[in-house]
């Protein structure tokens, strides 16, 4: 099918989509996810290239491994697969991986990603030497001593819940090391999934004082609250105006706000009954970094809005259900997120909190930028965008299930993807027979 | 009032009616546990599984001892630990309590929202018996009707909590009981054991926090110790046991800022001459004892209110 058909059956066509964050999870985790089926999710998502984080087993870290995702993505005639390697060797965070030779192997950025580079020195190094080639670190922000034993984010729904926390000061303090040390070394510093406000505050900052730092938040963090921990199932959007937290909040122990001033807004232990619940406990919504609270996720908006936020990346974390369908504290952290990525962002857009172009933008040319590649002008796909769908497990292209929208009706769908001049994908577009779909 | 829960996970969400329907059902039932034959038919038939992941003698035989009152057949599975290393996962201990069937899991665990987990996959009904930090909706019960006996309603009554608040599914059942009863809860202990947002302008309604104890202790209606664990200075939340003692202790100067006669509870096992002085702990003012015995009562009513026949009357 050309372009100007899909425009004329009413389909929004745009360039395909470029995921920098997805875990494919081949070598080693291949029950959860295969090269070849992550490949396949990300068309049915509209991303026609994505990049493969390299924490397998073993981790991507010599240039044979990383030949090898190449050559599994190639064979996978799905979409474009970019492999990240690790900055350090096992991914074990004590000393650099080759990162010259594995970027003459093919690997696109490099990132410890699952875990921070903990040690500062050596992050320091990793950026120092990138630079020789001016290399792209991916950092996941965030202090494990800070976040080590934490299941959800630290908030009034932790509180209730009796989960341990993962406070929004692990990734403020990481993000402002982060900082601190791209802007001593001048090298390219990429920061994924960022999903709290003061980091988004201090990337900004960040970004007006010249230092070549980039990041990128998830669909899960866009939509989602941390009551959804609680059962709740309403997206930000859906509750605005509502679950703001007390501007005191974060600002250090304060017993002498008078708790009573805040009492209105709250039934007992609980928040107010959003729209839609579930069973509270579900381990398809832990994730790391956690969902946080709304005025968490306006920031997002605000960041992505105003240019501080470059791209929306999956951070697609497809598991077996063995290592989800556990108590909640025991369960793996990830989202399978590839497939509906587009779906939850256009949810935002609708409700005003962004333009379409922006959202856009921040999943094509952002991501594009970020890497520091062109995009390919014959990879592109046509979205339906009054589509409604209902998410289902036995639906999903992705091996992993493990996502907290099973059984959402949402809107917005691709149904074609094109990689390099070729349809690889039609979920069903009028007029066409199927190819490679399923 | 109809009684409609088909399980006891948290009280989170219970009006104020449900909470007096239970304690005027434990009313009945303490009558039941005075009687010279302490036996009642209304769990003929019914089987109790007791399944504690997490070793409890305590509640364990208290609702061993409430089923069997009630004449039901009692099951007990103790598993240590439930995670997939360890070999058998929870999923794999639910499917095989549902294939035995029973009619009532009565689940304590280490994890926070295990029995949410094991609701969704059994038809019986479930009891929380405590999850990690989360809930012990008995515990909150049972202090609820303890404290009404003791200061006949909870209307304004001001009841202090204090200890380890963070890691306590106590402290969340005691305020969930306690505040739709009219009561208010004054949380004291160190920051370091006290939930973040609730220390910060967040405490939920009906609750304040005062860090300093005596304060917090002057003219209350009643205080409520919870039990400090030792591995709370090892993971750096406390400078010493003995710093603790002193600064957050019940001693016998302490409590009597209180009103007058005002009662002292504790959910056990107390550490005497760390959270509570012995002779506080066994003073005149302890309800302690009680507590116990409130325990077998309360659970016999939540039995009852699940699957129990109406009939209450000796065989």
């Amino acid at each position: 099918m050309e372009r100007r058909e899909l425009e004329a059956k009413g389909y929004l066509v745009t360039p395909g989509f470029i995921d920098l964050h997805a875990h494919l999870r081949e070598p080693g985790f291949e029950e959860s996810e295969t090269i070849a089926s992550g490949a396949r999710a990300a068309l049915r998502g509209g991303f026609t290239t994505i990049c493969a984080m390299p924490n397998t087993e073993p981790a991507i870290d010599t240039p044979g491994l990383v030949a090898e995702v190449i050559a599994r993505g190639r064979a996978a005639a799905a979409a474009r697969v970019l492999p990240i390697a690790t900055i350090t060797r096992g991914r074990a965070g004590r000393e650099l991986a080759d990162l010259i030779e594995l970027s003459a192997a093919g690997a696109i950025a490099f990132s410890d990603d699952g875990s921070p580079v903990d040690d500062a020195r050596l992050f320091r190094h990793a950026l120092e030497y990138a630079r020789t080639k001016d290399l792209l670190i991916i950092e996941h922000a965030q202090d494990t001593s800070l976040s080590r034993s934490g299941a959800m984010h630290e908030g009034v729904v932790s509180a209730r819940l009796g989960l341990p926390g993962i406070p929004s000061a692990a990734e403020e303090t990481a993000v402002a090391r982060d900082i601190a040390i791209a802007e001593m070394t001048g090298a390219r510093l990429h920061l994924t999934h960022i999903s709290t406000r003061g980091a988004i505050a201090s990337i900004r900052d960040a970004k007006s004082r010249g230092i070549r730092i980039t990041c990128d938040v998830t669909p899960h963090h866009l939509a989602m609250t941390d009551d959804w921990v609680a059962g709740s199932r309403a997206f930000a959007w859906e509750r605005e105006g509502h679950g703001r937290e007390a501007p005191l909040a974060r600002n250090g122990p304060a017993p002498a706000v008078d708790a009573d001033r805040f009492a209105q807004s709250q039934a007992r232990l609980s928040l107010e009954k959003p729209p839609a619940r579930a069973v509270p406990y579900d381990s398809s919504i832990k994730v790391n970094p956690p969902l946080r609270d709304w005025s968490d996720v306006r920031a997002l908006w605000e960041g992505l809005v105003d240019g501080t936020v470059d791209a929306i990346a999956t951070d697609h974390a497809p598991h077996a259900s063995v290592r989800k369908n556990v108590e909640f504290d025991q369960a793996a952290f990830g989202i399978s997120g590839l497939e509906t990525a587009v779906s939850l962002v256009l949810g935002g857009v609708a409700a005003g909190w962004a333009d379409r172009s922006t959202v856009i933008r921040a999943l094509t040319t952002g991501p594009a930028r970020v890497l520091g590649i062109q995009r390919h002008d014959d990879d592109w796909i046509a979205i339906d965008l009054d589509s409604a769908w209902t998410v289902a497990a036995e639906e999903l292209v992705s091996m992993g299930k493990n996502t907290p929208l099973l059984g959402r009706t949402l809107r917005g769908r691709v149904v074609y993807a094109v990689v390099g001049g070729k349809a690889r994908y039609d979920g069903g577009v009028r007029g066409a027979s199927p190819v490679g779909s399923r | 009032m109809r009684w409609s829960r088909r399980h006891i996970l948290d009280t989170d969400d219970w009006s104020t009616e449900e909470i007096e329907a239970v304690l005027d059902t434990t009313g009945a039932m303490v009558e039941v546990l005075s009687r010279p034959v302490r036996r009642a038919p209304p769990l003929r038939g019914r089987t109790v599984v007791l399944f504690f992941a997490e070793s409890s003698t305590r509640t364990r035989v208290s609702f061993e001892l409430a089923a069997r009152t009630l004449s039901a057949d009692v099951v007990n599975i103790s598993a240590s630990g439930s995670s997939v290393e360890k070999g058998e996962s929870l999923y794999d201990t639910v499917r095989t309590l549902q294939a035995l069937g029973g009619d009532v899991v009565v689940i304590r665990h280490s994890s926070s929202g295990a029995p949410y987990f094991v609701s969704e996959r059994t038809d019986a009904a479930v009891i929380n018996a405590g999850d990690g930090w989360h809930a012990h909706p008995t515990q909150g019960l049972l202090d609820a009707y303890t404290l009404r006996g003791a200061l006949g309603h909870l209307a304004k009554k001001r009841i202090v909590i204090v200890g380890d608040v963070v890691h306590s599914r106590v402290a969340r059942s005691d305020i969930n009981a306690l505040v739709p009863l009219g009561a208010t809860i004054t949380l004291s202990g160190p920051p370091t054991l006290m939930p973040s947002a609730w220390r910060c302008g967040q405490a939920p309604a009906g609750t304040t926090y005062e860090m300093d104890l005596d304060r917090a202790l002057d003219g209350a209606d009643a205080v409520i110790a919870l039990r400090l664990q030792k591995e709370r200075q090892e993971g750096g939340l406390l400078p010493s046991l003995r710093e603790y003692t002193r600064v957050w202790g019940l001693t016998e100067a302490r409590v009597s800022l209180m009103r007058p006669g005002a009662p002292v509870m504790h959910p056990g096992p107390m550490n005497e001459g760390v959270e509570i002085d012995a002779a506080v702990a066994h003073g005149a003012r302890s309800l302690v004892e009680r507590q116990v015995t409130n325990g077998v009562a309360v659970r016999m009513a939540l039995l009852y209110l699940l699957v129990g026949t109406p009939t209450l009357e000796a065989s």
